[in-house]
């Protein structure tokens, strides 16, 4: 059955608002910036509360993905609320393209709004794969080139942020300063600067600098990182505001960043190129493109080292961790990039890991809790709890378990494990799957 | 001295120590959820009669504990870790707990690597579930601990959450199953539950402690553990106070305890949660609603001693047994409703003895069945009609309302609604396995509580503040109600909220209305739950109109049943019954064995009624084979034509070695490529054996995620089966492309069948040491894949493979594949042509390749193929449409071929579409919907049957009787 949807048109750009749902708090804050720069009229969504989730169950699939059901209801209480003038507001929504249920989340919205009251609100892709091609809304190379630059200063920004707030002298300095930076940059970006590698690698320093002017005490906390399905692991709204929680029980976090994603999404096609073969001119683009990234990148990451900061890998090192544990082949929804993740965590001392995920997520039945067992044979200092979000999982369960997993960290930490946290190399695992009997960590 | 405080779902706990750790005081009692006065009233008691004022070190656990110690500012330490420091303390030389307790499973590993396992969100508690199993078999814990040591055999019940299981058991309460056996069942089935879901591939050896309540009080509990994992556990002294000893152990802060239980109070003056508007504004808008629904009634005339000819309607429920006779102007005469005790026979039995006492001269003209019972009463009393449920509730909703176009129906133990159009039942929805509960639900939730049912209920209607409690499965609603409480929700507005959410599971969850147009504007309310205003209330709200409840909600069932007859009757001109007489009554008599049926692999647990007359009935059975003697007919069945096909697969001796191929996921289609390819190599292809329960449960402890789907799970089995095969490699590639049929925007694989070979990899140790080939391969490019698999793949694992002899192989492959799908679709016409030759209605059942598993499947195939249809296959009619535009992006092959064949169904008209769906199917959340707006927009009806490890076979007969009656009305009216 096929619906004719409206389409964004080029025409919109002037004289339509486009709303965006919120995920990942600071980088989204930044894309509004490279947005308005090109022409477009936007508003970051920060409506919450249980009417999201209820008017999210009422017109989407009960057993669909909790994020959808947030995000198509997010948008729905926006629309409701008379906020917007209804005949210019537009709606945008991310595509990822992937044997992921993900990919049909437009899809979903659309039948959503037809079934809500609102089918002539015109909803537009955000996707780096070519769908919709003929909407009005497109990723030129400007504007994806702005966008790549609001993603590392985000993460970067967060980064620098969640090294800094647990132990500040004074609470608040640190967000206080992400502020700062914030409009600073997007000062920039309205001015149509700050884009180019150039630009960025000048200013990274800078903000490095600045964070760790801040005063601070450091005392040994409790270091969790966080990895999970892309929207549930970032926003506020799907998480039960994770982050706060977590600093509540006086963790430092980690969450590793969202260029992470952006570059794995593109490894996947030249990935594709080398397993099952095809064009070789994409594999070709695809390199020269996480090459460019990779040089911004490093410089990133060699500004935060430098300022004194904990600085994971860059992107080129951390495609090498699943070596042994899962094949980058598993490309569907966070895939190997998530195992990855938890790999990079665990060396880089943030062991506690949650793993956040909507209940019943299909990829990280195999990405997430499939390979823990695996993670934990390999690395015994490694500490993770999946947790799953979902309209009606109530906060006090996710947070008991939570405490939990915080109740052997906070142990660990007061009694360091004995052995010394070596990997196994490939060849040590080649003999298959390891067995957890042979662990021989004592806590 | 050392105080501990252990605030659980349904008890709380309190533990003294002295300075030298030695336990002085200990309590446990029930809170019947009021934590914060229990809670005040224990720490002012142990102030005054153990500390006498002093402070003692104090901190708090149990999951209903923490808002309450972060209110207070008492330490709050989380409940499996306080365990962890108890048995550290007291039984050092431990390897693993397993606790049991109200509503939480917790399985913690203390040796080689320290680790807890809780029950996730989807795992019901454990002691709540035996209590709830309990309530339904009319006995109190101890009584059924008592029983299950009686049992001779056990019956498989859900192993995952308590919804499902209560599902399981309530059949063979229906079906008399002995009360022992079920006893001892369900105590199986936690010990399932615990191990699957808990375990997740680590093996619980060494040293067991049982600890909790369930495991203290149950000698058959611990007993079924010991069996399972082999081991003989622990239950120490103290085993129910281990969390607070932790607690005790682990606090370092020291309070006067009176002064804590005076903070308290500022909490329960702060409680905020999220709440609905109130039911009712004022008490005169309750009198008006209550007056205008008790108008709906039907003419009640009294029941003489001569009379007839009268029309006797049975409805044997889940939980209840109700029972209306009518006169010949559909007056009623009499009624009856009661529960049913776990045996509806003797019930049925003393009523119509009564009815024949008390009316000498009494004329029956006919009897008609109904409900999940209906058969095994229908057969016991030779009644002469049997009516499907659906059908019977319909035809009395239409004596209240002729034009009745939506009736829900919310009953015990089930939950079902159907469209009316064009006087014909056009769409059904069931509660599936994860949304049921329904009235036993608030019944059950009212007895925890301690309060009556009734008494419960009616606390809500005036409810200020509605606890807003979300509308999922009953399950997770134990949690919210958990968090409500906590957060300071007064009785009554947890009663109302408990009502809103009966009411929004239904509108939200099994019928996914997002409008109250969309469902119809004439509406008839059934079902005992109905009776509960509150309930009643909320659903006006809810949709926004009035709707009619008949005085007779709860027995519409038995009335429609009543009314039919009647109308059957005078269509026959039959005047007199066939029921048994007065004198055969008095001596009939029911005897109950269960067998296993060894008329086939399968071996169905059969249960055999056997009446004082000598006729059997018999229930349990998948086939025919049992009561008819003669073996299946599968002439019509496109699904046993397929199974046989890939039995056909043997190993043929090569030069290379052997392989083996786990017959799961995927494979189900793809066998026949790799076997094939192998095979051509040189290679003897071993396939694991057909999926079995035993397979499965051998397979289950290595299981990482819970919620993954059933086929997937069982893959599991496979991989063990293979392991102990002797063979020199086995093969189960990555699969992220599905082969492209041209009918989507893409071909992908879903995520899990894509996959899961990873998740096997890493967490079956049976793998290791083994050659476990799991490359990531693309069969959706010929060319490449021979290229790839010479170059990258094969060398890896097997030396000397020429790229020509891949070459060889990939043809080979290929043709085969083609051949195979050719095979299915040319069998496919025959069984097609068949059909319409001898006129039988044709069902496309479609799923999945794997979905053809008997295991998985559970039978279904043949159930319909029973009901006189035949069956054929999405992947067999695929082919004969184009692509076309779908609404969804259309991007797995499986999928596509879905859209496909619903689309070729709309163009058929003795063609209709069962679709099967797997519980946890995240894709299916999108393709259900598409398929279903397909067949609607083509006219069709939708059906779709939710399948899981355990399907309750009996629901999924209801809704296919159901479709085939609305099938045949159809036609009728097509006439």
């Amino acid at each position: 059955m096929e619906y004719q949807y409206p389409k964004f048109t080029p025409e919109m750009k002037k004289t339509h608002t486009i709303l965006i749902p919120n995920m990942a708090v600071t980088q989204f804050r930044l894309l509004k910036y490279a947005l308005e720069y090109d022409g477009y009229k936007c508003e970051i969504l920060g409506n919450c509360g249980s009417a999201v989730a209820q008017l999210g169950l009422k017109y989407v699939h009960n057993d669909t993905c909790y994020p959808a059901l947030l995000v198509i209801g997010q948008f729905l209480d926006a629309l409701n609320s008379g906020k917007y003038d209804l005949e210019h507001t537009a709606l945008l929504i991310t595509q990822t393209g992937g044997g992921c249920r993900a990919s049909n989340y437009i899809h979903l919205l659309r039948k959503a709004l037809v079934k809500a009251g609102y089918p002539e609100i015109p909803v537009a892709s955000l996707n780096f794969s070519g769908l919709e091609k003929d909407s009005g809304f497109q990723m030129t190379l400007p504007l994806a080139r702005r966008a790549l630059a609001c993603i590392f200063y985000g993460d970067m920004l967060c980064a620098l942020r969640n090294q800094t707030a647990p132990y500040e002298n004074e609470k608040g300095s640190a967000d206080k300063l992400v502020d700062k930076w914030v409009e600073r940059l997007g000062r920039v970006l309205l001015a149509g600067k700050g884009f180019t590698a150039k630009e960025m690698k000048h200013t990274f320093p800078l903000i490095a600098r600045e964070f760790a002017a801040i005063p601070v005490t450091r005392v040994p906390k409790v270091k969790v990182g966080v990895v999970g399905e892309i929207y549930v692991k970032y926003s506020p709204l799907g998480n039960n505001d994770l982050q706060k929680f977590l600093e509540s029980q006086d963790c430092e976090v980690n969450f590793p960043g969202l260029m992470g994603f952006v570059q794995y999404c593109a490894f996947n096609m030249g990935e594709d190129h080398v397993l099952y073969g095809g064009k070789l001119g994409t594999k070709v683009v695809i390199d020269q493109f996480l090459n460019y990234l990779d040089g911004i990148e490093r410089s990133m990451l060699k500004a935060t080292a430098d300022a004194g900061f904990y600085a994971p890998g860059p992107f080129k090192e951390l495609v090498e961790k699943p070596k042994g544990v899962i094949s980058l082949g598993a490309k569907m929804g966070e895939g190997w990039l998530l195992t990855a993740e938890m790999i990079e965590l665990v060396q880089g001392g943030y062991g506690n890991i949650v793993c956040a995920q909507p209940f019943g997520c299909l990829p990280n039945h195999i990405v997430g809790k499939g390979m823990v067992n695996k993670i934990r044979a390999l690395y015994p200092a490694s500490n993770i709890t999946p947790i799953d979000y979902d309209p009606s999982a109530t906060k006090v369960n996710q947070e008991n378990r939570i405490k939990l997993m915080l109740a052997v960290a906070k142990e660990r930490l007061n009694n360091p494990v004995q052995e010394p946290v070596k990997p196994l190399t490939a060849e040590e695992l080649a003999g298959g799957a390891p067995r957890l009997s042979h662990e021989t960590a004592n806590v | 001295m050392r105080v501990g405080l252990d605030i659980g779902s349904t008890t709380i706990k309190c533990v003294v120590l002295d300075e030298n750790d030695a336990l002085v005081y200990s309590t446990y009692e029930r809170h019947y959820s009021h934590i914060l006065e229990k809670a005040q009233e224990l720490l002012r008691r142990i102030d005054t009669e153990q500390l006498h004022g002093q402070t003692a070190l104090l901190s708090i656990s149990g999951s209903a504990g923490m808002g309450l110690a972060d209110s207070c500012k008492v330490p709050f330490v989380q409940e499996v870790f306080s365990t962890r420091v108890a048995v550290k303390r007291f039984v050092p030389r431990t390897d693993c707990v397993i606790e049991l307790g109200g509503e939480d499973a917790k399985i913690l590993f203390l040796t080689n690597g320290t680790e807890v396992r809780m029950n996730g969100s989807c795992a019901g508690g454990t002691g709540a579930f035996i209590d709830q199993m309990a309530t339904l078999l009319k006995m109190s814990a101890d009584e059924m601990n008592k029983a299950a040591e009686q049992a001779q055999r056990t019956y498989t019940i859900a192993s995952r959450c308590g919804v499902f299981a209560k599902s399981d058991v309530q059949p063979l309460i229906n079906q008399g199953a002995r009360t022992e056996d079920i006893a001892a069942s369900i105590y199986k089935a936690v010990v399932n539950q615990t191990i699957a879901g808990l375990a997740q591939g680590r093996p619980i050896q060494g040293n067991i402690l049982y600890l909790g309540g369930p495991l203290t009080f149950s000698t058959v509990l611990r007993k079924s553990f010991d069996e399972a994992l082999g081991v003989t556990g622990t239950c120490p002294e103290n085993s129910l106070l281990y969390v607070a000893l932790g607690a005790a152990l682990y606090a370092d802060k020291a309070f006067n305890l009176s002064e804590v239980a005076k903070a308290l109070d500022e909490y329960a003056a702060t409680a905020t949660y999220a709440s609905e508007p109130p039911l009712f504004a004022n008490k005169e808008e309750y009198e008006a609603f209550h007056a205008r629904h008790m108008s709906h009634s039907v003419p009640r005339v009294p029941f003489s001693a001569q009379c007839g000819p009268v029309h006797i309607g049975i409805d044997s429920g889940s939980t209840t047994v109700k029972l209306v006779v009518v006169d010949e102007k559909s007056q009623i005469l009499y009624t009856n409703y009661q529960p049913n005790l776990g045996n509806p026979l003797p019930l049925i039995r003393e009523q119509l003895l009564k009815i024949y006492k008390e009316h000498p001269g009494l004329q029956v003209a006919s009897v008609t069945t109904t409900g999940y019972g209906e058969e095994l009463v229908k057969n016991a009393f030779r009644c002469d009609y049997g009516l499907v449920e659906t059908v019977a509730h319909f035809t009395a909703a239409k004596y209240f309302m002729p034009d009745v176009d939506f009736i829900i129906d919310i009953g015990g133990q089930d939950m079902k609604c159907f469209k009316i159009e064009d006087g014909a039942i056009s769409n059904i929805f069931l509660n599936e396995a994860c949304s049921s509960g329904c009235g036993s639900f608030l019944q059950t939730f009212a007895q925890a509580l301690g309060y009556d049912v009734k008494e419960f209920a009616a606390l809500g209607l005036f409810a200020d503040r509605p606890v807003d409690l979300g509308s999922r499965c009953t399950v997770f609603m134990n949690s919210s109600v958990k968090q409500a409480q906590k957060d300071g929700a007064s009785i009554q507005n947890i009663s109302a909220g408990l009502s809103i959410s009966v009411v929004k599971n239904a509108l939200y969850k099994v019928i996914r209305a997002s409008s109250p147009e969309e469902l119809g504007r004439k509406i008839v309310v059934q079902g005992g739950t109905f009776y509960n205003e509150a309930v009643l209330r909320a659903f006006e709200k809810e949709m926004g109109v009035e709707v009619i409840r008949p005085d007779i909600a709860g027995l519409m069932g038995a009335y429609g049943a009543a009314l039919f007859g009647l109308r059957q009757s005078k269509k026959n001109g039959k005047t007199v019954s066939d029921m048994m007489s007065q004198a055969e009554l008095k001596n009939f008599d029911q005897k109950v064995v269960s067998v296993k049926c060894g008329g086939c692999g399968n071996h169905c647990q059969l249960t055999v009624n056997t009446f004082a007359d000598g006729r059997k009935f018999i229930s349990g059975n998948r086939c025919d084979k049992p009561v008819t003697g003669k073996s299946e007919d599968n002439s019509l069945n496109l699904y046993a034509y397929k199974q046989q096909l890939l039995a056909s697969y043997k190993p043929v001796p090569g030069k290379r070695g052997s392989i083996g191929i786990p017959l799961c996921l995927g494979f189900y289609e793809l066998l026949p490529f790799w076997y094939a390819f192998w095979t051509k190599l040189g290679f003897a292809v071993h396939t694991s054996p057909v999926s079995s329960r035993g397979l499965y449960l051998a397979g289950q402890a290595t299981i990482p995620s819970d919620t993954a789907c059933f086929p997937a799970k069982l893959s599991h089995g496979h991989i063990k089966a293979l392991s102990q095969m002797q063979l020199d490699a086995i093969f189960y590639p990555c699969l992220t492309y599905n082969v492209d049929e041209g009918l989507g925007d893409n071909h992908y694989n879903c995520p899990v069948v894509a996959y899961y070979p990873e998740v096997l990899a890493g967490n079956c140790p049976e793998l290791e040491g083994k050659k476990f080939i799991y490359d990531y391969v693309g069969i959706h490019r010929p060319k490449d894949f021979v290229h790839k698999m010479a170059k990258n793949v094969l060398p890896k694992y097997f030396g000397g493979i020429s790229e020509k002899e891949v070459q060889e192989a990939a043809d080979a492959a290929y043709a085969e594949y083609e051949a195979h799908m050719a095979k299915i679709r040319v069998k496919g016409s025959e069984i097609i042509d068949e059909a319409r030759r001898q006129g039988k209605r044709i069902i496309v059942l479609a799923g999945r390749p794997y979905h053809v598993d008997p295991e998985v499947n559970h039978g279904i195939d043949h159930l319909i193929t029973r009901h006189g249809a035949a069956v054929v296959t999405e992947d067999s009619i695929s082919n004969r449409v184009e692509k076309f535009p779908t609404s969804v992006l259309n991007q797995w092959t499986y999928h596509s071929r879905l859209y496909a064949a619903a689309k070729y169904c709309t163009t058929q008209k003795d063609m209709d579409l069962v679709q099967l769906v797997s519980f946890g199917c995240g894709v299916d959340a999108i393709t259900t919907d598409e398929t279903r707006e397909i067949l609607q927009e083509g006219g069709k009806l939708y059906t779709q049957l939710k399948i899981d490890e355990i399907t309750n076979l009996g629901a999924v007969n209801i809704r296919l009787r159901s479709l085939f009656a609305a099938l045949d009305e159809r036609d009728e009216d097509r006439r």
